[in-house]
This record gives C-alpha cells, structure tokens and sequence, in this order.
C-alpha cells in the first residue's frame, strides 16, 4: 500500500500514438482483446458481485450488523446462525462485512473519481497551455510527490481529525498529484500532434480542441491510470480506518473492523482476520482488473 | 556530471521549503483554536489576547510561518503536548528505529525481488513466473497492517515462536539487532514491511529484465560463446542504476508508509510516533514527525538520483 502509487508512476500508462485511432473501432479493438482475457472477465464479475453485495446490503444480511449481545461475543466460524462468527460485542461478522463493503467500496471509487475530474482537469491546463500554467501547477504538485502517500494521508487525516468527510477530502488530495502528472504528460503530446495543429488553423476556439481533439485522447491513459488507484484508495482508507481516522466506530468499515477486533486475536484468531479478506480480495481483484485493462488498451501490445 | 548534481541539489531547496510550507499549513486546516484549550473556563477576551500575542498567534499567517520556520531551521520543533518534550528528541529517537527495521526490509525485499524478477524474465510464462506473479500481486494488493495482524497470529499466537509486540524486555534503549533475543522482535515488522515493496521491485525487475533479453546485443552475447549465467549477469548489470533507483524510492516509502505496521508491532518508530499523535491530538507531534519524514524522503530521492548518475554511464556522457 505504501507504495503502489509509486509502482504505477514507475511505469506510466501506454501512450497510444493518438492519431489513426477511430473511437468506434478502438473500443471494439479493446473489448475483443479483453473477451479472451478470462483473468480480467473473472476479476470484473467477481468485482460487480461485490459492489452488488454491497449495494443490497440491508436485503441480504442475514442478520442486524448493530445489534450487539453480550451472550454471544466472539463466537467462532459457523457457530449457530453466525456464519462467519461474531465480533468483539456479539454482532454478526457476515453482516458487518456486507455494510462495511458500502464504505470500503465507496472510499475506493468516489475519492479516484473526484481525483481524477480534479487531477485530470489541472494536468490538461497545465500540459495545454504550458508556460508559466504549467511551471505553477506542476512545481506544485512536485511538492506533494515529496510525501509519500500514506504519510500524506496520515498527516492531513490526522490534522483534520476522523469522520468520513475528512477521509474522504484526504484521500482525493492524495490521489490528485499523480493524476494531474499523467494527464499533463499525455496532454502535452497530444498539443503538438498535427491535428491539433489543424484544427487550430482552421479557427476552432481553444475550448472546442480541447473538448473534440485533447479530452478524448487523454482519457485512456488517465482512466486506466485511474483504475489501478482503486485498490490504492481502498487500502488507504481501510489504513485510516485502522488508525481511528475514518467513520466512527458503529458504522461498520473493513478497515475499522480489522482494527477493533485486532484486540481478540488471542481469543478468536480466524474470526479476527477476516476483514482483511474482504480487503485483500477486493484489492487483488482491483489490481488485476486494471492490468487487464491496461494491456487491452494498449493498441501496440 | 557535476552540473547535474549541482543542478539537483539546487532544485531540492524550494520542494524541501514547500514541505515545511504544507507542514505548517497542517495546524492550519486542524479543527479547534490551540489558544482556547491552554485558557481556564473563567478566562475574558482580553487574557485570550494577550495568550495569542504571547504565542505570536495575533501576527500574520506570512510573518508565523517564517518564525516557525527560522525555528525549525535550527532544529526547535515545538514541543509535545502530550508528554510536553521537545519534539525534535523524540523524533530522532524513533526516527532510528524506523530507518534501521527500513533499511533491512527493503534490502531484503530487493535481493528476493532481483531473483524471483530474473527468474521469471528468463522463464516467462512457466509454473515458476506465474508463482512468483502471484506472490507479487499478493504482495502488492495485500494491507500491510492486516498482513502484521496475520503473522501475529501465526508466529505468535498459534506458534508462539516469535514475540508479538514491542521492542524486547530491554527496550529501545539498549536493543541491538545483534542479540537474537532482542533480533527476533524485530523480524515479523521486517516481513510485514518487505513484501509490499518485494511485490512491487519484483514486478519492475521481471519485465526489465524480459525487456532487456529481448535486445539484439544479448543475441550477440550468446553468439559470441558466453554461457547462459553469463548472459543473465550481462542483463542484470543493464538494469542496475534502475535497480537502484527503484530501491531508494522503496527506502523512501517505507520509512513513511511504515505507520501501519508499527502500529500493528507497538516498534517505537516514528510510525507508533504518528499514531500517537493522531489518537491524542497532538498536532505539534504530529507536524514535527511528518516534516522530517518527508525531508528524509526528499534527501533520500536525492542521493538515489546523484547515485544513479554515479553508477549509470549513459547518464554520465550526457
């Protein structure tokens, strides 16, 4: 986790030679290469069965993941209708972890979202107009690259204090830098290709390029950049979480569960473990995902 | 050469004055006024201005930040509200700690990263390269502190063969990494924090090195008679100062991605030091410990960077 920010700006996405490409055949290019990449198509079921439990949540638990019961604490794997035992106050693990997908997930999309519309918007300024632009946005996310990002998670996080706005907020200011740095780069080669060139010599406004002519060839290299942070956000956040700086404490979270129930490793070791699974699995689903989808992308492999 | 360096170290000054710029902007954004916690419930208007010029907190946000700047400058970072100490002690001492259980851990992580890497270059597609991407996958993708929970439970719970937390009976004080009694508290922190970047060096490495045994002059290599460990040294001396790049940046990670897993081991680092910090609120604690991370991290890509056009010869001609 502390790293794979870095591991991905180790090796920018796959700059596709940006002319010669019809949208249309590019993205039926892609998806016939995906088609046959069965580790990819698995880990993209596996990943919408996991939202999809996340998402109906409330009609599937089996059980209330706040009632606690003082009789009933820490009971292993399978005892009675706990299917995956209870935690440090009696309540149903397995439901816990179904509500606890809902912010998981949602702290691993929304702040790689926002990061990027925010991030991508920056680095398309900066790379399009260059100049003095981009000397001010870049020298200043330089100064963000000095952090590495846990520690810049923990260091905002910790001055804002917990809640899951806080998080939230600290998260996209994470993400923003390293988007903003692949979004420049791409839109930097794409302002000296000929169409543009064109495109500006036949009067286009400087809006309607970079609307026709630049957004469209920057998105791929920033959204599949974009995918491979998911799995960094939410291991990010379930870290926070972990540190008492994410949602408070009767909001069930896979981050917050691992650091509750860290206390009863000693009683109920397995039990204690699983929220790390949820993650784990999650992540590596994530990962995988967004290494299928950079090679399906990438129109020279 | 020199005047890349020269060049480098100029360029690290004003990244190194942005970092104190958003070290001192964290007690900026931190919720609460620091003057209303120090007053007594019974305290007027006026006790609470004259406490705020005490502290210098009537003068400008430009004027404070110089004034805690030129404080910083010569190592005064404010002291601890919880323990009230100097920050700066406190910091150097965990400091220690951190980067020593780093440094093993991520030379660890490289030397197993450049075999599994070669070795699933040399083998692309065998059992052995898809062994060794799944464990860099895992490697990647897994939490590091619930990988600490995980060891704990092996190795000390149901083992009991290794202690779970904390830093021996001796302490910090007295700890050396010499005496096996004391080594042993350290070596499940070391394989929690080695294999994220041994997931991450070993992918890097695996596809250098497939890139570089692809190249003509390793054609040439074995047309001129050399044997296939030969080779392999030739491709592995090729990627080298990217190797090292690669290293440092890891180092530089670690030592601030390190919190998670003090945390989980109770090893007084500067990662216990965060937490610390962020469950008592104590911001002065928290701001002196992330700004010296983040200058050891700026230091460290540095000296990687003057490192890699020491070792690196095409870097050397330009």
């Amino acid at each position: 986790m502390t790293d794979a920010v870095a591991d991905s700006s180790l090796r920018p996405p796959a700059s596709r030679p940006a002319s010669a490409v019809r949208v249309r055949s590019y993205w039926g290019s892609v998806w016939h290469r995906l088609r046959y990449d069965y580790v990819t198509l698995f880990c993209l079921v596996l990943i919408i069965a996991i939202v999809l439990t996340a998402v109906f949540a409330p009609l599937i638990s089996p059980m209330d993941p706040y009632k606690s019961s003082m009789a009933h604490r820490l009971r292993p794997i399978g005892y009675h209708n706990y299917l995956l035992g209870t935690d440090e106050q009696g309540r149903d693990i397995l439901s816990r972890m179904l509500y606890g997908g809902r912010v998981s997930l949602t702290m691993g999309i929304l702040p790689v979202a926002l990061a990027t519309i925010i991030g991508g918007l920056f680095g398309v300024v900066a790379g399009y107009f260059g100049g003095k632009v981009n000397m001010l946005i870049m020298r200043t996310m330089d100064v963000f690259f000095a952090f590495p990002s846990v520690l810049l998670a923990v260091a905002i996080s910790g001055s804002l204090g917990g809640g899951i706005t806080n998080q939230l907020l600290t998260l996209t200011v994470v993400l923003i830098p390293p988007l903003c740095r692949v979004a420049e780069t791409a839109t930097s080669q794409v302002r000296t290709m000929d169409f543009v060139d064109a495109a500006r010599s036949t009067g286009a406004s400087t809006l309607s390029i970079l609307f026709t002519h630049v957004l469209i060839n920057v998105m791929s290299p920033v959204l599949v950049y974009a995918s491979t942070l998911v799995s960094v956000s939410i291991i990010l956040a379930s870290g926070l979480s972990f540190l008492g700086l994410g949602v408070s404490p009767p909001t069930a979270d896979w981050g917050l569960m691992l650091s509750t129930l860290r206390q009863s490793i000693y009683v109920q070791p397995i039990v204690s473990a699983i929220p790390g699974v949820a993650i784990l699995i999650t992540s590596i689903a994530f990962n995988l995902l967004s290494d299928g989808l950079r090679q399906a992308m990438d129109v020279r492999a | 050469m020199w005047l890349y360096a020269g060049r480098r170290i100029v360029l690290t000054i004003p990244i190194l004055l942005g970092v104190t710029i958003i070290c001192f902007a964290l007690v900026q954004i931190a919720p609460g006024d620091p003057i209303q916690n120090l007053l007594s419930p019974t305290a007027t208007a006026q006790d609470a201005a004259r406490l705020r010029a005490a502290y210098g907190l009537d003068q400008p946000l430009m004027v404070q930040y110089f004034i805690w700047l030129g404080k910083v400058c010569v190592g005064n970072l404010g002291m601890s509200i919880s323990d009230n100490v100097p920050v700066a002690g406190e910091v150097l001492h965990a400091f220690v700690n951190t980067i020593v259980i780093a440094l093993i851990s991520v030379v660890l992580a490289f030397v197993v990263s450049m075999i599994f890497g070669v070795i699933a270059a040399y083998r692309t597609g065998s059992l052995a390269d898809r062994l060794i991407t799944a464990v860099a996958v895992f490697g990647i993708s897994v939490p590091p502190f619930w990988l600490g929970v995980i060891l704990v439970i092996f190795f000390a719970v149901d083992l009991s063969w290794l202690p779970a937390t904390g830093m021996g009976a001796s302490g910090s004080e007295t700890f050396s990494y010499f005496r096996w009694a004391d080594f042993k508290f350290a070596i499940m922190p070391i394989i929690a924090l080695a294999l994220p970047p041994l997931g991450i060096m070993t992918r890097t490495t695996r596809s250098s090195i497939a890139e570089i045994l692809n190249q003509d002059f390793i054609q040439t290599l074995r047309a001129k008679g050399l044997s296939e460990a030969q080779v392999i040294v030739h491709a592995v001396v090729n990627i080298m100062p990217q190797a090292v790049a690669m290293l440092g940046l890891q180092l530089g990670y670690l030592i601030g991605g390190s919190v998670l897993v003090e945390t989980v081991f109770t090893w007084p680092g500067t990662g216990y030091l965060l937490n610390k910090a962020v469950l008592t609120r104590d911001i002065p604690l928290l701001q002196g410990t992330i700004l010296v991370l983040a200058t050891a991290f700026v230091l460290i890509n540095l000296v990687v960077d003057l490192a890699q056009s020491l070792i690196d010869p095409r870097l050397k001609r330009s």
